[in-house]
């Protein structure tokens, strides 16, 4: 008995959050695609789930076989017509909200299989349910707002401020009106220049720390010298200085100096803040590569430097691409360096660009929205084709974030 | 086998770029940050006080043989300090000797030098020399505005003078939003920790097993911790936007509220009679959505190293999965969790962009961080911000010193 009861009361909680997920990601689509107002009446969704419950179990315990998943197929369809749907739909948003059902459905039965339905397995239904609904749970909220970004950056004023909740992709815009925030963000705010000051600076920071952390990990993790052992646990200790100690001092003796608001400063700070990071990940890797074609190298005559150049760095290319990668995204992704010492708008860098130009009440929203995802795309786009060296890159040493 | 010393030699010589550049750049600052904090430094005072020195030509028409007035004005640049030993230096045009130089200034070969022993705060002085044109004089040829009249003086630097106070850290701890700040800055950096690891080892958990579209959902995992900070934060401030922003206004279509909510502007709420701290609530949801990929990568990679014969031996013992969890797994994971435990919270601790984004410090988010910015540039005063900077530091140091002593010794992994 106590085990009917429970089995009951998982059956609703399971249904409740798993429509609930769905009905909200059919609603987006529904939005995202015609427009249109919600398809679902979300008040009624505990009154909805309640029977749907009861319905299951009452058929699951009368059918023992396949065919009752079709029984409660057309049940759980025949009520959400009576409480959860909106009337006003058309035939398209009727394929959605069949959809939604028809995921509905499998998931729960997947979680209560009529196989082992009458003798309850509460943990694998229990962890089945768990890593389904997280799974779909943790791509709806990492995918949302970047979507939202990019359909926002593509509407007008005026759509905007009618309808905030308009998620759809305004296709029947001609191609000058479809882009026309990037075009006023790159005529009007002068975006292009941004973009080449932050390429700049980004491409330098690589270089600059390559340079000087590839010299520096290989000799940790290879030569033999008294206190290697201190600088190789420093490097850690280096990464865990707050940028905001080091950004007042800097910000007055560079004042002093008088290249404070330049972009000579951010090549000096960027590389000086990732060449520690840098030298970990690089030295992690270097230790990895096989000593003994280094020692055979050395026996047979070649130098320090010719076994670097010749051994070494070609075997690490991968640990170098992904270190040049991460490397890349801080110098492209800093704010606070650039927001502190720039002042001049012919030096800004996208983010401080950003910030400045259209983070202003009186900048429309589609603006702000078509900046941000000009300063994503090409972060993301990288990051998608070289993917995995980042990864294994970020894991070989920890990482700074 | 090989020589020891040279090799040492070349590792020193390999290093040395390496560590000067971050003693310059990090090192350094750190200490000048503690200098600072020592002195009553103002915004203003970063301009060191100097002399001004421009030049007028007062004749007009000059015919070789006339005299001509040259009037100098010399000005401290400083409202406050006196500068000391002021050189000033002009090159006077070939065509001119002089007549009559003021005193402490002299003329040879056509330059003309001065000398003060000091200027007083606020001195300004016109003084008018007398030159005589030349023979030879041409009028096209001369102009005295040519060469810039230069000056160099003492003064007392504020930045490199030897008087410290202990004024900042007074002022600084005398406030009550200090105190304040420093309990927001340990809830934020604690539960944004939390949070982070939590939404981690449930990301990592998912994606534990090989299925199809796993390597799609990592790199998607990913997205929020490689993407700009600016980029994520405004997106995120547009969609909690009360009027204009999306979630409102989806709330109010659906008439789960009836007016909007101030996300990121409320305070505090009454909840079950206690005031719960909403907005930075909300702060800390969105600094765990933005760092759990990194939490998620680490344990990512730690779960797929656990020896897998450990699980088959409890399936045998009949353990269930949630037991397994409990008494392999984490167990298993405790090193790497503990570890970007503390790490996390120290990056947390570090953190001002992601919440100068969102709300700009404001409706009870201000954490140490975002006070520092605003001691220096909105009271523009340089030596409490460093003050708390400080602050920052030491805490800092009492977290690393506490992480050195917990993490395991062999982390290079």
């Amino acid at each position: 008995m106590t085990n009917n009861i429970y089995q009951f009361f998982f059956i609703y909680l399971y249904s409740i959050i798993t429509l609930f997920l769905l009905s909200v990601i059919g609603d987006f689509v529904s939005i995202s695609i015609f427009l249109s107002k919600n398809i679902f009446i979300y008040k009624n969704i505990f009154l909805y789930c309640f029977l749907y419950a009861v319905c299951f179990f009452a058929i699951r315990i009368i059918i023992t076989n396949q065919i009752s998943n079709i029984f409660i197929f057309i049940i759980s369809l025949a009520l959400s017509y009576f409480f959860l749907i909106n009337k006003e739909i058309n035939a398209y948003q009727l394929l959605i909200i069949i959809s939604v059902f028809i995921a509905f459905n499998l998931l729960l039965q997947k979680y209560f299989t009529a196989k082992n339905f009458s003798n309850f397995l509460f943990e694998v239904s229990f962890l089945k349910f768990l890593k389904t609904n997280s799974l779909i749970f943790f791509s709806f909220i990492i995918i949302f707002p970047f979507y939202l970004m990019f359909v926002s950056s593509l509407k007008s004023q005026m759509v905007l401020l009618q309808n905030p909740t308009d998620l759809s992709i305004p296709f029947f815009y001609s191609i000058s009106d479809f882009f026309s925030s990037y075009i006023a963000v790159i005529t009007q705010y002068n975006f292009l220049n941004f973009a080449l000051n932050s390429t700049i600076v980004s491409f330098v920071t690589v270089f600059v720390s390559l340079f000087f952390s590839i010299p520096g990990a290989y000799a940790v993790a290879r030569l033999r010298f008294a206190g290697r052992s201190k600088i190789s646990s420093s490097i850690l200790i280096i990464y865990m200085v707050p940028a905001i100690v080091l950004v007042i001092p800097l910000y007055v003796i560079f004042s002093q100096l008088g290249f404070r608001n330049s972009l000579f400063s951010l090549m000096i700070v960027y590389p000086a803040t990732t060449i520690p990071v840098a030298l970990y990940m690089l030295q992690g890797y270097f230790k990895g590569i096989p000593y003994e074609l280094e020692e055979s190298a050395l026996i047979d005559g070649c130098s320090r430097i010719g076994v670097i150049l010749r051994i070494t760095l070609p075997l690490s290319v991968p640990a170098i691409l992904s270190v040049s990668l991460y490397v890349f995204m801080i110098a492209w992704n800093e704010f606070l360096f650039a927001f502190m010492f720039l002042d001049n708008q012919e030096y800004f860098t996208i983010p401080r660009g950003l910030y400045t130009q259209l983070d202003d009440q009186e900048v429309p929203r589609q603006y702000l929205m078509a900046g941000s995802v000009m300063i994503t795309v090409p972060v993301l786009l990288l990051f998608f084709i070289f993917e995995r060296y980042l990864v294994g890159g970020l894991t070989a040493g920890s990482v700074k974030g | 086998m090989f020589n020891l010393n040279k090799e040492a030699k070349l590792a020193y010589t390999m290093l040395i770029p390496t560590i000067s550049i971050v003693f310059l750049i990090i090192l350094f600052p750190i200490f000048g940050n503690f200098w600072l904090s020592f002195k009553e430094v103002k915004l203003g005072d970063l301009r060191a006080p100097q002399p001004i020195i421009k030049e007028k030509l007062k004749t007009k028409d000059i015919e070789p043989g006339d005299d001509i007035l040259i009037e100098y004005r010399f000005k401290n640049s400083s409202q406050k300090k006196p500068i000391f030993n002021i050189e000033i230096t002009d090159k006077i045009s070939e065509f001119v000797s002089p007549v009559e130089i003021s005193e402490g200034c002299s003329v040879n070969n056509n330059l003309l030098s001065c000398y003060f022993e000091e200027w007083k705060p606020k001195y300004n002085e016109k003084i008018i020399f007398k030159f005589k044109a030349n023979d030879n004089f041409e009028i096209d040829n001369f102009n005295p505005k040519e060469s810039k009249p230069r000056g160099v003086a003492d003064a007392d630097n504020i930045l490199t003078n030897l008087k410290f106070s202990l004024k900042n850290f007074q002022k600084i701890l005398q406030k009550n939003e200090t105190i304040e700040n420093i309990k927001v800055t340990f809830l934020y950096s604690f539960f944004a920790t939390i949070g982070a690891l939590f939404l981690g080892i449930s990301a990592a958990l998912l994606l534990e097993k090989n299925f199809l579209g796993k390597g799609f959902f990592r790199g998607l995992f990913l997205f929020p911790f490689v993407s700009p900070v600016i980029a994520v934060a405004f997106t995120w401030v547009y969609i909690l936007d009360p009027f204009k922003g999306f979630l409102n206004n989806y709330l109010l279509n659906n008439e789960f509220i009836s007016e909007p909510i101030f996300f990121l502007g409320l305070k505090k709420v009454d909840f079950l009679g206690f005031d719960f701290p909403f907005t930075l609530f909300i702060v800390i949801l969105f600094e765990s959505w933005r760092y759990f990929p990194l939490a998620f990568l680490f344990i990512l990679a730690r779960l797929q190293a656990i020896p897998k014969d450990l699980y088959e031996a409890s399936d045998i013992d009949g353990a269930t999965r949630i037991q397994q969890f409990f008494y392999i797994t984490l167990p298993q994971l405790l090193g790497v969790i503990s570890l970007l435990f503390i790490l996390r919270f120290i990056w947390n601790f570090n953190k001002f962009e992601d919440i100068f984004l969102l709300t700009g410090g404001n409706a009870g988010t201000r954490t140490l961080t975002v006070q520092v910015y605003d001691e220096a540039f909105a009271l523009s005063n340089m030596g409490t911000a460093s003050s708390v900077a400080v602050l920052i530091f030491i805490l800092l140091a009492i977290f690393v010193f506490i992480h050195q002593k917990i993490a395991p010794k062999d982390i290079e992994e």
